[in-house]
């Protein structure tokens, strides 16, 4: 390599470092500023004097949504939606998923191929909706549990996972001591997967947590109602204080003060379970799409 | 049969996943018929009277049926536009970054903001945008742009939308792109190195055409969702200011559907989107097969 080759390969470090410093400002800031803000004084906030680090520092955000029964009982219920619908949601795919991935198993493509022809065809809206009803699932915690609780893009990746990653000698040898599939699949495949099963739980657990349109088509009672739901009434319709003080009358001033600081609050509150998960299967996430794309 | 003997415990395995899709993705198409049909709410779904294409009918001569199809379209054109290129870039340059430390800092950085729900993401823009009280809104103040709503006003709806959804999403969709880029023969790598090429030629020549097919794929699946706007961010960022933008298929097929209880009316708009879907990814796929020799299916 010339001294042109060496300046070049200079100008191009230097640049990918600017570039790279800007993407992580944009995508980060943001994030970033809803954290201080949460902290700072209100007035300070929306007069753009918040822009580095927190000023007048208050907890008077969080002490309000410490005492606002809404978000506790949003809370409750979508932990109990989660935990419960990502067991339900493992339980049924990935044991569907070693079975669809065995050699053996004659009855395999057929039922793939059902499977997979749910990802471009579905009944809508209306039908779905009418089903749901006939079985008494509306107004019922059920409906976040059991409906669409195998997702097909997860079973793909788990039997994929399946199939290539665990040395089919090991069945074999395994199954000439006389062992079974279903013994085989809790003592030697499923230890063997964690990474797998790391991945796709956080997949079906992120999508329980967030689950907004579940409770808006089907659920009518405020005691069932997820974190979600709570959350679009504090944030998009401003319903920000849990007595109807807000708007009007002495009060008014004092809500308007704070309600900003409130959402700034409920935000971080809400997405910070999720936010201290992620980072512990990071690692796997590249792993996890590979596998999903290469028979997706 | 002795394949089943043999089998019983795998089938046991399978029962539960073939009873939920069953259940609730192949029942819910038998009830497709709705859009051929009244709902008698006394005989439910088969048992009201037949009548052919009169929703669909009544929906293509409705008046909002042309501003419901500008925006639809408006908006995932623009989505797939501005925001398909973004995650293939992004990943051509994350794959430059030779320090792991600082490489795994900025992709876990960037893949963050998926997993923030869309309810508060549009919680976010609503109060970093807030023309009185969010920091953006000032800042637009001082630089002189004057006390432009970007929440309410029609002009911004598709822009918002669409920079908000790269923010979000853009470090998680590159990840398929770099696990198609760390699938490139190291060998390839040497052999550029050898012949000079400097690190510009190397992404141009050797990484930009690894990620080719990918792209194709990924691209005609995009094409899919031609009228497949996701229906829950554009449902909660709507407000009466920018309905006029805001209102596309699947948000009235809800309003129409669930809240007003039209059930056949809805359920015809809902599969006449089904239908253009598939047909845009249909002919995609046709296009690229004849192009590239790539294709789903």
């Amino acid at each position: 390599m010339g001294l042109a080759g060496k300046s070049n390969e200079l100008v191009f470090k230097i640049g990918l470092f600017v570039i790279c410093s800007l993407i992580f400002l944009v995508i980060a800031y943001p994030l970033y500023f809803i954290v201080i803000a949460s902290v700072s004084d209100s007035t300070l906030v929306s007069t753009g004097k918040v822009l580095l680090f927190p000023k007048g520092v208050s907890l008077f955000g969080y002490k309000e949504i410490f005492k606002d029964e809404r978000i506790w009982q949003g809370y409750g219920n979508t932990i109990l939606y989660t935990a419960l619908g990502t067991f339900v949601n493992l339980l049924f795919t990935i044991p569907a998923a070693y079975a669809l991935a065995r050699q053996e198993f004659k009855a395999r493509r057929v039922i793939m191929l059902a499977f997979v022809l749910t990802m471009f065809f579905n009944g809508g809206l209306i039908p779905t909706f009418l089903l749901m009803r006939d079985l008494h699932l509306t107004d019922s915690m059920w409906v976040f549990i059991l409906p669409f609780s195998v997702n097909v893009y997860n079973l793909i990746i788990a039997r994929t996972f399946f199939e290539n990653s665990l040395p089919k000698e090991l069945y074999e040898a395994a199954a000439i001591d006389g062992c079974s599939h279903l013994r085989y699949f809790a003592s030697v495949a499923l230890p063997l997967s964690r990474a797998m099963l790391s991945v796709i739980g956080l997949y079906y657990l992120v999508a329980h947590w967030n689950d907004f349109f579940t409770a808006l088509i089907y659920i009518r009672s405020n005691h069932l109602q997820p974190l979600q739901v709570v959350l679009r009434d504090i944030l998009l319709s401003n319903q920000v204080f849990a007595n109807g003080i807000g708007l009007g009358g002495d009060l008014g001033g004092y809500a308007q003060r704070y309600a900003d600081q409130i959402k700034y609050g409920v935000i971080i509150v809400s997405t910070l379970p999720i936010l201290v998960v992620y980072p512990f299967i990071q690692k796997y996430f590249e792993k996890g799409v590979m596998i999903g794309s290469i028979k997706g | 049969m002795g394949s089943f003997k043999r089998d019983y415990q795998l089938w046991i395995m399978v029962f539960p996943a073939i009873l939920v899709v069953f259940v609730f993705n192949y029942v819910p198409m038998y009830g497709i018929q709705l859009a051929f049909r009244d709902y008698d709410f006394s005989k439910g779904i088969t048992g009201g009277e037949w009548r052919g294409l009169h929703y669909f009918e009544q929906f293509i001569n409705s008046f909002s049926f042309a501003d419901l199809m500008q925006n639809t379209v408006a908006i995932s054109l623009a989505t797939i536009v501005l925001s398909f290129p973004v995650p293939i870039v992004l990943a051509l340059i994350l794959n430059q970054l030779m320090g792991k430390r600082i490489k795994r800092t900025l992709q876990t950085t960037v893949y963050l903001p998926h997993f923030i729900s869309t309810v508060v993401l549009v919680g976010m823009l609503n109060v970093l945008l807030s023309p009185s009280t969010g920091v953006i809104g000032q800042l637009m103040k001082w630089a002189g742009m004057g006390d432009i709503n970007l929440l309410a006003s029609t002009n911004a709806f598709v822009p918002v939308y669409v920079l908000s959804d790269i923010w979000q999403h853009c470090g998680w969709n590159s990840i398929i792109y770099l696990a198609a880029l760390s699938t490139i023969d190291p060998q390839l790598y040497d052999a550029a190195k050898i012949d000079g090429a400097s690190r510009w030629q190397t992404i141009r020549h050797i990484e930009f055409p690894a990620l080719v097919p990918t792209i194709i794929i990924l691209f005609i699946l995009s094409m899919g969702h031609v009228l497949g706007t996701g229906f829950e961010k554009v449902f909660l960022m709507q407000n009466t200011l920018n309905l006029p933008v805001s209102e596309v298929i699947s948000t009235y097929v809800y309003k129409i559907g669930i809240v007003s209880n039209q059930f056949s009316y809805s359920a015809a708009i809902g599969l006449f989107n089904t239908v253009i879907n598939f047909i845009f990814l249909y002919a995609m796929n046709l296009i690229s097969r004849r192009t590239s020799s790539i294709s789903l299916w």
